[in-house]
């Protein structure tokens, strides 16, 4: 039984799924939004991980290290705005996020 | 008698184990009726990742996810999780009305990504490419010849963005308090002596007649 690059993708293709669904499900909880966009960004690392192993090539590894330090800023900044809002309006819900009446 | 493994048995085992982990834990964080039960979902799903990425021999990516992930980032979110005194009643009110659509827009992008991966992937069975010996051999040596040499300025790049994500996380959070002990340094540089010192003259006889007058004032 061999595991081929194909197995890497469905199981990347699952995980993006099940985050896609969970940025519906959570609509109202920014902090489990937040959670569903890191795993979005686990599934593709793990395609670029899998590409890298199985096209022996290192240069998708490369490109997996920027994501995570992006996705780390990205955290930082995001539970920051969290922190600001939860001061201003004593709740996460995103239904609150209509000041600018857009 | 000894037991014998097919290493590709071995992986496959392995490759199932971690990966069905990984989904359960996954199904798990979005639909965990408490934040904090999410967030150390969330953790599980990270190490089954790098447990996965481990057997595709990416070493330091996957010491990486568990020390930058699971070391840093999940600390910061459990930390404002905990921090935060959340309603969650009210943020799980909607979550059956929006069941639906999370499974349409679900089925949808499984349709979608599982056309491309059945007409591109499946089935082809290509061959794996094997990296050269000397980048096999030292997955961090390999990788840090990568980002020095060829990615460089990419790499500066990236210190960039986190400079900027430590200035603003600490810019948006940062509040002044009102009886907090600053210094105001335009005030200090422009006070005079007078402001606060003020000369008495007064003769060595007249000490009790200034108390008492001072004590009329």
């Amino acid at each position: 039984m061999n595991i081929t690059l194909a197995h890497y993708l469905v199981l990347g293709a699952i995980l993006f799924a099940i985050s896609v669904i969970g940025i519906f499900l959570n609509r109202k909880n920014v902090i489990v939004l937040l959670m569903a966009i890191e795993l979005m960004l686990l599934a593709v690392n793990m395609n670029f991980v899998a590409f890298s192993h199985y096209l022996g090539d290192m240069a998708g590894q490369v490109f997996v290290f920027f994501i995570l330090t992006v996705a780390a800023a990205e955290a930082a900044i995001g539970l920051a705005i969290l922190v600001v809002l939860f001061r201003k309006t004593d709740t996460i819900d995103a239904d609150n996020l209509d000041h600018l009446k857009g | 008698m000894t037991m014998t493994f097919d290493p590709s048995t071995l992986f496959a085992i392995f490759f199932y184990g971690f990966a069905g982990l990984l989904v359960i834990s996954a199904v798990r964080v979005i639909t965990a009726r408490n934040p904090v039960h999410a967030a150390l979902f969330l953790v599980l799903s990270f190490f089954c990742a790098s447990g996965l990425w481990m057997l595709l021999k990416a070493e330091f990516l996957s010491l990486a996810l568990i020390l930058v992930y699971v070391g840093a980032v999940m600390v910061l979110f459990l930390f404002v999780v905990m921090m935060l005194d959340l309603d969650i009643e009210h943020l799980r009110r909607d979550f059956k009305k929006f069941l639906p659509v999370a499974f349409l827009m679900g089925a949808v992008i499984v349709l979608e990504l599982s056309i491309v991966i059945i007409r591109s992937f499946i089935g082809t069975n290509a061959p794996v490419q094997v990296m050269p010996e000397e980048v096999a051999a030292n997955n961090t040596l390999a990788l840090g010849r990568l980002i020095f040499v060829d990615y460089v300025y990419a790499f500066e790049v990236a210190g960039v963005i986190l400079l900027v994500a430590i200035i603003a996380a600490v810019a948006l959070t940062l509040r002044n308090r009102k009886d907090s002990k600053t210094q105001n340094i335009h005030e200090q540089v422009n006070v005079i002596a007078t402001d606060r010192m003020r000369i008495v003259k007064m003769g060595s006889d007249m000490a009790a007649k200034q108390d008492t007058r001072g004590e009329k004032k």
